[in-house]
């Protein structure tokens, strides 16, 4: 067996057997039979209500003409740890499929041996660019069950923080995208931007990233003193910039000319393989869980839904540009609208006493004690909360059996589905388009593998 | 945890929404969900529903998951549903009417297995991988049933309630270590 290991280009087979993840991976067109060559194009089709006609198989395309290369999971471009294996003709992509796994950390077990207190620092950790997100999923579908009423002004204060990581989160993927086509500067600004959001994120929840901030019941410390003129600074700062970043990214030929067209995406190809987020609104359809099925008060607040033309990727970048103005409208509403009274659920069972009466009343000791060993008991049944991240419909599907941990955790992360519309995109598309299109999913990989 | 055993969320919070009117015969129904309305088919039934809902509006299949109720064959279900280990539950969503709906089928104790939803919605693919790496359900006629989080040569499905919860060994200063 030893002679395994030995790596050489001479014994390609060798070398086969040691990089390839068996059938999970993109096999050689020679290993490949004609009916699973169809599936796959077929599989495709099928997005577009079509049928594959057996004879459209090139099956006879010998190997020597193409080539099956493996990008990622370590590439720059991959966002963390997608890897992608293309199989290419030259410049141009033939077949795609992404292979993921690679973040695989069994999220969703460990949230089935954490009590419901515990459970947020699990699920923040997910979405790592939008963990207010996952905390607000999470802790709305725990709410479901256990009927607990949540004070209005936690719900202002849960909307506050999610636009302000829909900002953040956008941000990042400007940032990213930017960095993605060679506009390194886009990269510095928005990382810097950003870093405005996380500094009030730090001042509020005492977190950057991972905050565990929207809890079971409310959130977990009101805002900070002379909270309103931070916001109003990021708000202002925002929006002013956000014009800079038009002029700098929609203003550039080259940029403009690697987006405009490329990787078109049809609204029923969206919805085929369900896609949500800005990839569906950039179809043209107007969804928008925060507009077409109310949570929180967004029905209160005043925001356009941004919706494209074409679907591609310019689409997907104008739709992302514009709702980081709209999440400006929206926490500006809120810094008006903020509401006076509790940040969370006065319910005894549900929110830990404050440190202070801890010292005085037994009745408080002994609440603290026993939600912070064995937790609250939550009513059984099931429930799945949905909510629209930044990257799409990010759903919890609860199953309580009436104890203090959830029987079953599941989280329907957005970034897993859209993934699926990458092959799609990807096809007939030359390699320096196959970049920009894992850019504009954008996917997240630790919510993808969770 | 009282005698009539465990509380039970309260449900109803959703709208009663009817069966498509193409939708096979004696299908289950429940409104005692505590979100969205519930449609309960057997195997047999499951795909034929499930077109059915898709011909009705409901566009998108947002969520495709299978549950473990190993330790809870008497859970709460519509009167005639026979209870098994394994259950699929897709959320579907309409886009048209916006709700939601919930189909649960009862995948099966020992090999569970159902069909797959990938003629209907594509998109499912990747949803019923997971379910099969995570759980073991089998989706006849998907095209591509192979492992998607697991390596792929995992032995065991690692989200079944029999399956370990993986720990790390505490070492202590103490303890006489490997050297």
């Amino acid at each position: 067996m030893s002679d395994l290991h030995v790596r050489s280009a001479a014994r390609p087979e060798l070398l086969t057997v040691e990089t390839s993840e068996g059938a999970q991976g993109l096999q050689r067109r020679d290993l490949t039979t004609k009916s699973e060559l169809g599936r796959e194009l077929g599989a495709v089709l099928r997005a577009n209500g079509l049928t594959l006609d057996p004879n459209d198989v090139d099956v006879e395309r010998s190997d020597d003409e193409t080539m099956i290369i493996n990008m990622g999971p370590a590439h720059p471009s991959t966002h963390g740890v997608l890897r992608l294996m293309l199989e290419l003709d030259g410049e141009f992509v033939l077949r795609a499929k992404p292979v993921i796994g690679y973040l695989h950390t069994g999220m969703e077990k460990t949230g089935e041996v954490l009590s419901y207190v515990q459970g947020g620092t699990n699920v923040t950790r997910m979405d790592y660019l939008s963990p207010v997100a996952n905390e607000l999923s999470y802790s709305m579908a725990v709410e479901k069950l256990l009927a607990v009423e949540v004070p209005e002004r936690a719900i202002w204060i849960r909307m506050l923080m999610a636009e302000l990581n829909r900002i953040s989160s956008h941000l990042v993927w400007m940032a990213t995208n930017g960095m993605d086509l060679g506009a390194t500067s886009m990269m510095i600004y928005g990382f810097r931007e950003r870093e405005l959001i996380l500094a009030f994120f730090e001042k509020t929840a005492g977190l950057r990233l991972n905050l565990n901030y929207v809890r079971p019941g409310g959130v977990a410390a009101d805002l900070p003193d002379g909270w309103e003129d931070d916001v109003v600074v990021i708000c202002d700062t925002i929006y002013e910039r956000s014009f800079e970043y038009d002029e700098l990214l929609t203003g550039q030929p080259i940029f403009r000319q690697r987006m405009e067209g490329v990787a078109p995406l049809s609204a029923e190809e969206a919805l085929a393989l369900g896609v949500t987020g800005p990839l569906l609104r950039s179809t043209g359809v107007p969804w928008d869980l925060r507009r077409t099925m109310p949570y929180l008060r967004y029905d209160e607040v005043d925001f356009d839904v941004i919706v494209g033309t074409y679907g591609d990727n310019f689409d997907r970048y104008a739709i992302r540009l514009n709702e980081i103005r709209e999440s400006v409208r929206i926490v500006r509403q809120c810094v008006e609208k903020m509401p006076r009274g509790d940040y969370r659920s006065q319910d005894p069972k549900v929110t830990p006493p404050p440190r202070a009466r801890i010292g005085e009343s037994m009745e408080a000791l002994i609440h603290h004690f026993k939600l912070f060993t064995e937790g609250f008991a939550v009513p059984a049944g099931e429930v799945y909360s949905a909510i629209e991240s930044p990257r799409g419909e990010l759903g919890c599907y609860l199953v309580s059996d009436g104890g203090a941990k959830p029987y079953r955790l599941h989280v329907r992360a957005p970034s897993f589905v859209n993934l699926q519309a990458v092959p799609l995109l990807m096809r007939g598309g030359s390699v320096s388009d196959a970049i920009t299109v894992i850019s504009t999913v954008d996917p997240i990989m630790g919510e993808v593998d969770r | 945890m009282d005698a009539g055993g465990p509380r039970r969320s309260k449900g109803g919070n959703a709208e009663v929404i009817p069966l498509p009117p193409s939708a096979p015969p004696g299908v289950l129904t429940s409104d005692a969900l505590a979100s969205d309305a519930g449609f309960f088919p057997t195997p047999d039934q499951y795909l034929a529903l499930v077109r059915a809902l898709k011909d009705d509006g409901f566009e998108l299949c947002a969520d495709l998951c299978g549950v473990d109720y190993l330790e809870h064959f008497d859970r709460a279900l519509p009167e005639g549903v026979t209870p098994t280990r394994f259950e699929v539950v897709v959320n579907l969503l309409s886009l048209s009417k916006r709700v939601r709906v919930r189909v649960r089928v009862q995948a099966g104790t020992k090999e569970p297995r159902v069909d797959s939803l990938f003629d209907l919605y594509p998109g499912s693919e990747a949803m019923e991988r997971e379910a099969f790496d995570l759980f073991g359900i089998l989706f006849d006629g998907h095209p591509d049933l192979t492992r998607i989080l697991m390596p792929e040569e995992w032995e065991g499905h690692p989200l079944r309630k029999d399956y370990a919860v993986g720990r790390v060994p505490v070492q202590f200063k103490e303890a006489p270590g490997p050297r």
